[in-house]
């Protein structure tokens, strides 16, 4: 059982962000999986009563707070619009309407979990995230960090002409992904992400040409084999493997059809 | 029939959907001990020792117990009848340790976090054994998982000890072997399922205090609160008589709890204290140290002409039993005595089967109890012997199949008086538009649509062994109050019970209460198991009230002064048709409370020779993905026949929960162990029970027949319907891909898998 | 600690410990309505609202409810009643353990949809779980309640 000696709800950051330099302090998001945890912590700092639960856009991008929730996300008209509905899709399966009301996008992206969707999504958007003591980086970036004692602010999500679509495969239909893949196009510039392999999400680069390419599937075995898959209680490497293809191949073509319905 | 045969709601169901305080831990009191247990890190080894001086100190506890503070004669923990077939091999602490999760030191304290501070700090060191986690390495092989010599086995099923032999058994009608040789077509294939959760919502748990009297009461979350009495009497080792079992509302049972599974540690603690407690199982507890279904190996033959007609079966099963024997001897039975009956036509059956110790957690009863393992293999290789001979699988039922009045050589001898299964398939045939799907069609997008079927059976008791008994009184306001001992879990015995008392006494039901099960004022009854209730308890109800009826028409005749023989009971008066004389119900009621000798109270019992089988046909379309190997339940078709479905509405339900916890079973239902023992699927995040996105569509129809022994022709419904999904969906897999599945969970991995080897 | 929060339409306050989760915290103050089936945020049995959108009471603490609004099925009686009485018409409550979370969020599900599709409805509650009814009956007691909304109210 989690233990907590003392509950501290923030009043500005950069309380929590000190608080937090300690091992003994935890930073509460959504909390789903730290409540399952058998570690004891001196402090809990609550990041609830810091205003971050708002999406805001402006002209050049989408700010998502650290604290918005995944249902939120999932019900942000204007966001998934410009995202052609991937942020929807990727939450939707997550458990319930009540856990995506409690889970937070900070704290989903923050773990860099080796199932996340949410990681998956943003990775196929042009996103960066802001620390409260890193500033701003590239998500991909952050992505491959390991985990420190900083703070995750918001998302920043730069407005560009995207095409994306989402897809994953699951053994029950609101269990964690077996294998989660995003494909999309930012102003013309074509990725891939493979998600849940089940290591963090990786985003790869498509050829410039691949719009083009006759054989989608050779293709997407050449993309499949860019990055490394494992097994663990929900599928082996192997299926992971031939998923990522069969997934890849799907994604891109729906996505070269969305395109040409442009 | 006015109530019976008809779509009431549950007694207790406004109760439940509006979360009154009905369940076990809204009844404890706020200050009762919490109870939970140290469990063992290893598969087998023996506690060398044990040191709990630093854990008696956290500030709350009360208690702590280790193997050295229990009594040593060894008992079980399944619900049964006494003497119970699962051998005696239990302490409620021991020395050597089982399985991971054996209970190593029960904590008794003031709350959670002291509880939990003491387990941590309990220093126990162990000589760690090699184990045995492979159910085919267990027989006649070492180690023993029960070496000791005060091991024993009540009834003569074939268990020895030092073969780690639970149970062991051959039965059969006729030479097999000699009318396989003669077959044209014989099919001989392997079929493995696992040791699946019970997954009731509400773990297990038990509420236990002392008394005015001084006597052990417990309030538990049971299927059988008779049995438990006898249970916590040989653990204890204390007289039956200073114990007193009841229940409150149950969060479902499926059979998980027919073993106690949480009472003996709060009772321990409660008998040595003097204090209330309590134990709450986690569902990490209820996942890895409970009463799961047997693990078990089907091996089966089956010959047949080239005309599709079945002349033998075979049927050899290997069933893991764990680290205790809780329904080992019995579950295996029903693998092939409920499976092999399906079949009218064979000239010669044989059955037999061997039941291993491992150091697994110990199975238990789980819904279908044996008869889902059989039924998954017999009907797999039913479907799998008609595509070889190129028969439509339905039409090799019709060719086969068990038919009204047929003796049954592999149910007992049985015959089957009541059965409706010929009805029920081509009911089903008809729903699902079989003869238009079968076997499958491409859709032209990598998705293939096919079905898949299959047939089950079940009993109705356990014949010549169960008990149930009802209790019907009068009171003074004409309304009367049933008492029964067997135990609603959610399954509404309690209303169908009384539905059946309101027919007998031609009432209202709001004129029956109905009173649970409590081992101090219920009339006896084995329990809710094994498809019982309805049929055994159901005829105790039946005979009590008729009983009653002839004492309330003698309390009439007295005070009218007038012959019985000439009287009538319409339900509120009884009346002397001839002289126009009538007395109300409430004025018999009334003075049967002055001056009267005669009880207006009435206990019967029942129990049957028989157990005649509800018997139905399950089919499925799926559409299935053959590049991921997804699979979606598009429809899935269920035609019962139950006898007289006594609550319509309760029998549907009961269909569609059993199937779609058939499907969880087939699909992706998965129970697997580390190289060390442990069990990983410990939790809901782990174990994937569906949800209502992954059950697609179900449809549910009766084709009653008419059972002539049971309460208004009706037989069980409660286990059966989970038997088709696992057979039906490997069938419906087969074709959609050419490929049987005999191993479950048939996951999509292994479709995808399949399917890539395959090209 | 201390807290402030309204449970149910009243406001109290509260001593607790740090680590006290949600559903401890509101089954000790008389609302034993919330269940708990799981340890791992799976099941949906501890359904409670906080602020009126349905959360999970295990997977929260209680100091995170301090200033807000929770309300559990004890306070939603009546509206708990006129929905149930259609899901226990279909014998579809069974043993009711995972019922009053269930109907937390069906009630949630009203507010937000008032007239959902099949699909919607499975997919607001796809994370409560039931183990007896095997959801069929459910569905039908909720398309029967939708019924008689439309026909204003009346059975």
């Amino acid at each position: 059982m989690l233990k907590i000696k003392e509950y501290v709800r923030a009043e500005s950051l950069a309380q929590a962000y000190e608080l937090n330099q300690k091992k003994s302090t935890c930073i509460l998001g959504g909390m789903l999986w730290l409540k399952m945890s058998n570690r004891t912590f001196q402090k809990a700092v609550d990041l609830s009563g810091l205003g971050l639960d708002q999406i805001e856009e402006t002209e050049e991008a989408f700010s998502i707070g650290a604290m918005v929730t995944l249902r939120q996300l999932e019900q942000h008209q204007r966001f998934n619009e410009f995202c052609q509905g991937i942020a929807a899709e990727s939450v939707k399966s997550i458990v319930g309407v009540q856990f995506r009301n409690m889970a937070t996008v900070g704290g989903s992206i923050f773990g860099r979990f080796g199932f996340s969707d949410v990681l998956t999504c943003f990775l196929a958007l042009d996103t960066y995230v802001e620390l409260y003591h890193g500033g701003i980086i590239p998500l991909e970036e952050f992505a491959k960090q390991p985990y420190d004692r900083d703070i995750l602010v918001r998302l920043i999500v730069k407005k560009m002409n995207a095409q994306c679509v989402y897809l994953t495969h699951r053994n029950t239909k609101t269990d964690f992904p077996v294998l989660t893949c995003a494909v999309s196009s930012l102003d013309g510039k074509g990725y891939a992400v493979i998600g849940a392999r089940p290591g963090r999400a990786v985003r790869m680069e498509l050829p410039a040409n691949w719009e083009q390419e006759e054989d989608c599937r050779e293709l997407a075995v050449r993309i499949a084999q860019q990055t490394t898959y494992g097994s663990n209680m929900r599928a082996s490497a192997a299926y992971r493997k031939h998923l990522a293809e069969v997934l890849l191949v799907r994604s891109m073509k729906k996505l070269a059809q969305e395109r040409r319905g442009h | 029939m006015k109530t019976v045969n008809q779509p009431i709601m549950k007694k207790d169901a406004m109760a439940l959907v509006t979360g009154k305080p009905v369940f076990m831990d809204d009844k404890a009191p706020k200050d009762c001990l919490i109870v939970k247990v140290l469990r063992s890190p290893h598969a087998n080894a023996k506690i060398t020792s044990i040191v709990t001086k630093f854990a008696e100190k956290v500030p709350g506890i009360e208690a702590i117990y280790t193997w050295e503070d229990v009594p040593k004669e060894r008992f079980t923990m399944a619900g049964q009848t006494y003497p119970e077939p699962s051998p005696y091999d239990r302490l409620i602490l021991d020395r050597h340790v089982r399985y991971v999760g054996d209970p190593v030191a029960i904590v008794a304290g003031k709350d959670e976090a002291c509880v939990d501070q003491a387990i941590k700090m309990i220093r126990v060191e162990y000589e760690v054994l090699p184990a045995i986690l492979d159910l085919h390495k267990a027989k006649d092989q070492l180690p023993l998982v029960h070496p000791e010599d005060s091991w024993k086995a009540l009834c003569p099923v074939g268990a020895d000890n030092k073969r780690n032999l639970c149970a062991s058994d051959e039965s059969h009608d006729g030479d097999v072997d000699q009318v396989l040789a003669d077959c044209d077509v014989v099919v001989d294939r392997v079929y493995h399922t696992k040791a699946d959760q019970q997954a009731m919502m509400e773990t297990f748990r038990t509420l236990c205090y002392m008394d005015e009297y001084g006597r052990l009461n417990v309030l538990s979350s049971t299927q059988i609160v008779f049995h438990v009495r006898r249970i916590l009497s040989n653990a204890l080792g204390i007289p039956k008589s200073k114990i007193r079992v009841s229940k409150p509302r149950i969060g479902g049972g499926f059979g998980a709890k027919q073993t106690v599974v949480a009472e003996i540690f709060p009772a321990f603690v409660t008998w040595k204290t003097g204090k209330a407690s309590k134990m709450i199982f986690t569902r990490e507890e209820s996942q890895i140290a409970s009463s799961p279904r047997h693990e078990m190996e089907v091996h089966v033959k089956v010959g047949a002409n080239r005309d599709g007609k079945i002349r033998a079966i075979d049927v050899y099963t290997l069933s893991n039993t764990g680290a205790y024997g809780e329904h080992g001897p019995t579950t295996v039975g029903l693998s092939g005595h409920k499976s092999i009956p399906l079949y009218g036509t064979p000239e010669a059956h044989r059955f037999a089967y061997d039941v291993v110790y491992t150091n697994t957690m110990s199975a238990g009863a789980y819904r279908g109890y044996g008869a889902t393992q059989g039924i998954f293999a017999v009907e797999s290789a039913v479907n799998e012997l008609a595509a070889i001979l190129k028969i439509d699988p339905v039409r090799m039922r019709e060719i086969n199949m068990v038919r009204e009045g047929q003796i049954m050589p592999a149910y007992y001898g049985e015959k089957a008086n009541s059965c409706a299964l010929d009805r029920c398939v081509e009911r089903a045939r008809q729903m699902i538009g079989w003869d238009e799907k079968y076997p499958c069609r491409d859709m032209g997008n990598g998705k293939v649509r096919s079905v898949g079927m299959a047939m089950a059976m079940q009993g109705s008791g356990i014949s010549g062994v169960d008990v149930g008994s009802a209790t019907i009184k009068l009171n003074e306001d004409g309304i009367y109050t049933l008492m029964i001992g067997a135990a609603d879990m959610g399954t509404g015995c309690d209303t169908i019970l009384a539905q059946m008392a309101a027919e007998c006494l031609n009432c209202s039901m709001d004129d029956i209460t109905v009173v649970g099960a409590d081992t101090d004022t219920s009339p006896y009854d084995s329990g809710s198991y094994a498809s019982s209730t309805t049929y055994v308890t159901g005829k105790a109800v039946e005979k009590a009230c008729m009983k009653l009826e002839r004492r309330i028409i003698h309390q009439a005749a007295k005070m009218m002064e007038l012959p019985e023989d000439e009287m009538e009971f319409d339900g509120t008066c009884v009346c002397h048709e001839a002289s126009g004389k009538k007395v109300t119900l409430q004025e018999i009621g009334t003075a049967s409370m002055c001056g009267n000798p005669d009880a207006l109270q009435v206990t019967e019992s029942s129990s049957s020779k028989v157990s005649p089988p509800p018997f139905m046909a399950g089919m499925v379309e799926i559409e299935l993905d053959k590049e991921t190997g997804q699979v979606e339940i598009l429809d899935y078709v269920a035609v019962v026949d139950c006898g007289t479905p006594v609550n319509p509405n309760l029998a549907r339900v009961q269909t569609e929960g059993g199937i779609v916890q058939g499907i969880g079973m087939a699909l992706y239902e998965e129970i697997s162990y580390t190289e060390k023992g442990q069990m990983k699927n410990n939790s809901f995040m782990q174990y994937k029970v569906p949800t209502r996105l992954d059950m697609g569509r179900l449809r549910v129809e009766f084709e009653s027949s008419y059972e002539e022994t049971g309460p208004f022709g009706a037989k069980s419904i409660g286990e059966i319907v989970i038997n088709t999904p696992s057979p039906a969906l490997a069938h419906a897999i087969y074709n959609a891909t050419g490929i049987w599945f005999r191993e479950l969970p048939i996951s999509s991995e292994k479709i995808a898998m399949g399917l890539l080897k395959k090209q | 600690m201390k807290i402030t929060l309204t449970l149910n339409g009243k406001k109290i306050e509260a001593e607790i410990k740090p680590d006290m989760l949600l559903i401890d915290f509101v089954r000790q103050q008389g609302c034993s309505s919330v269940k708990r089936g799981c340890e791992t945020s799976n099941c949906g049995l501890c359904t409670v609202f906080m602020d009126d959108e349905p959360i999970l009471s295990c997977s929260i603490l209680a100091a995170r409810a301090d200033g807000h609004k929770i309300d559990t099925l004890e306070g939603l009686q009546e509206e708990a009643e006129e929905f149930g009485y259609f899901i226990a018409n279909q014998g579809a409550e069974q043993c009711g353990f995972c019922n009053p979370g269930m109907v937390m969020n069906a009630i949630a599900l009203f507010r937000e949809i008032p007239e959902p599709t099949v699909e919607e409805i499975k997919e607001y509650l796809a994370g409560n779980l039931c183990r007896c009814s095997g959801y069929e009956g459910q569905l039908r007691g909720i398309l029967d309640f939708m019924e008689y909304r439309k026909n204003g109210g009346a059975r």
